[in-house]
């Protein structure tokens, strides 16, 4: 492993990035746009807003990472880029480490701008610290980043990697207690929502805003998440074969 | 005789259930450029990368430079262009060329000369995506060429290039053979043939012949090597 190989990794993928201006402006507005949208059809019942408002900031992240790294890769590995890497004295974990610090980085702004729009303008509380609510964002970033690069492997088409999303991502959101509690789901849904990583995620991220308790359950979210992605580098790392057909 | 650059012993590779290379033994002589040729499909892009390392063997071997094709150790001192320019589409030229010249540890300094090389300084500010093909092959030709590579595997690298460009890379390719380097440039146009010091001939996964191209004119008699080659096949199915 190389940190030269891996901070090169990250300044092409940010320059890759930067070169689609359209698509950071995207990034940046539409969680933006989206808690203003969910304070004003919220107005009536603050108290939604402001129990959901917290949670949802930090999982945006998660769900706009997850999609750009998916199509990211699989244009790597389409395009015979990531072949050619492979041919290069490289370790694969410098490429994946590239990507996770390059949308870290990236995640870290978007997560500060659409925090700056909430705990302003919108009003939003959270009861425990804000920062701690921006540390679990972007942890949820890399975990969106570590799981679009592993099933970038099982698509071949953009299509293909862009359905990943309503199959993958939209049943965890539902399954992770934000829009009903986990309690109150029939049985063999909270046996499903157990396994899932965005479970924690959001755990996590309601304790903060409710402030507390930070007792095991909360330690237990936080090694979930960190240790989910860990398993996504690795099965990422080991779909990225040097040798192929 | 010196060590051969390349070499290949009983490889066979099976690609999507078709043979694509039967056993095939040869080997590549420092030093010069050999040409491999053949009609598209005959095996060519397989066997340079193998020599590379990215494709997946069912037996045989292939060393480079007496180690086993792909090993770390070999990365550094093997440059490799694709068939298909595998270029950032979004980054421009330098920027492409800078990725890898990092990757290899090559300097800055390195990154304008190999840019040169392949007379793209004027469109080095370029994104890829706004190219022409014959500009991205260069770019891919650029990223190859970094780090003065001891072996290069080109695939193809001439393709769809104009004939002034097409003689002045030639000639940056027998220059770097001058200096030591071994040099492996495949090609499906027989007119390229008579540039290399040395070829390949490879049809359906096998090698049909091998030999200079004066070698190959004076065994089959043939005035060009379109005929030649045609004469060596015919042979091979008498």
């Amino acid at each position: 492993m190389s940190p030269r190989v891996t901070a090169a990794t990250a300044v092409r993928v940010l320059t890759q990035l930067r070169r689609d201006p359209r698509t950071v402006v995207l990034l940046l507005a539409v969680p933006c746009v989206l808690l203003i949208l969910l304070e004003e059809v919220f107005a009536g019942l603050p108290a939604v807003f402001q129990s959901i408002g917290g949670p949802l900031l930090g999982l945006f992240p998660f769900i706009s990472m997850f999609l750009v790294t998916s199509i990211t890769m699989l244009r790597e590995r389409v395009s015979g880029t990531l072949e050619r890497l492979m041919t290069l004295p490289l370790h694969k974990l410098d490429i994946l480490l590239g990507y996770a610090i390059a949308f870290a980085l990236f995640a870290a702004v978007q997560v500060t701008l659409v925090s700056v729009v909430a705990f302003g303008p919108l009003d939003l509380r959270v009861a425990g610290p804000k920062w701690a609510v921006v540390v679990l964002a972007v942890g949820n970033a890399v975990l969106g980043m570590s799981l679009g690069l592993f099933v970038s492997a099982f698509a071949t088409t953009e299509f293909q990697a862009v359905q990943f999303m309503p199959a993958l991502v939209f049943p965890q959101l539902l399954l992770c207690g934000l829009f009903v509690a986990r309690e109150d789901m029939a049985e063999w849904l909270q046996v499903i929502s157990a396994v899932l990583p965005l479970t924690y995620a959001y755990d996590a991220l309601a304790k903060v805003s409710a402030g507390g308790p930070y007792g095991a359950r909360f330690v237990l979210d936080v090694a979930v998440t960190v240790g989910a992605t860990l398993l996504f580098l690795a099965l990422g790392a080991a779909t990225l074969r040097r040798r192929t057909a | 005789m010196s060590e051969p650059a390349i070499r290949v012993e009983s490889l066979r590779v099976v690609r999507g259930g078709k043979v694509a290379l039967d056993g095939i033994s040869v080997e590549v002589a420092p030093g010069i450029v050999t040409g491999l040729l053949g009609p598209s499909g005959s095996g060519k892009s397989t066997l340079m990368r193998a020599a590379v390392g990215v494709q997946r063997i069912d037996s045989g071997r292939i060393t480079v430079l007496g180690q086993a094709a792909g090993s770390l150790a070999l990365r550094s001192r093997v440059g490799y262009r694709t068939q298909a320019p595998s270029v950032y589409a979004d980054l421009t030229v330098r920027e492409n060329v800078r990725y890898f010249a990092r990757v290899l540890g090559v300097s800055d300094g390195g990154v304008g000369e190999a840019i040169d090389t392949v007379g793209l300084g004027e469109e080095a500010g370029r994104v890829a995506n706004r190219l022409s093909g014959g500009q991205l092959a260069r770019v891919a030709l650029a990223m190859a060429l970094l780090g003065e590579p001891e072996v290069l595997v080109l695939d193809e690298p001439t393709v769809g290039l104009d004939p002034v460009l097409r003689r002045d890379l030639w000639d940056t390719f027998h220059a770097l053979a001058g200096r030591g380097a071994t040099l492996l440039v495949s090609s499906h146009v027989m007119d390229e043939a008579d540039r290399c010091d040395e070829l390949l001939l490879l049809r359906e996964g096998r090698i049909v012949a091998t030999g200079s191209p004066d070698e190959l004119r004076r065994r089959t008699g043939a005035g060009d090597l379109d005929e030649a080659f045609l004469r060596v096949i015919d042979e091979g199915e008498a």
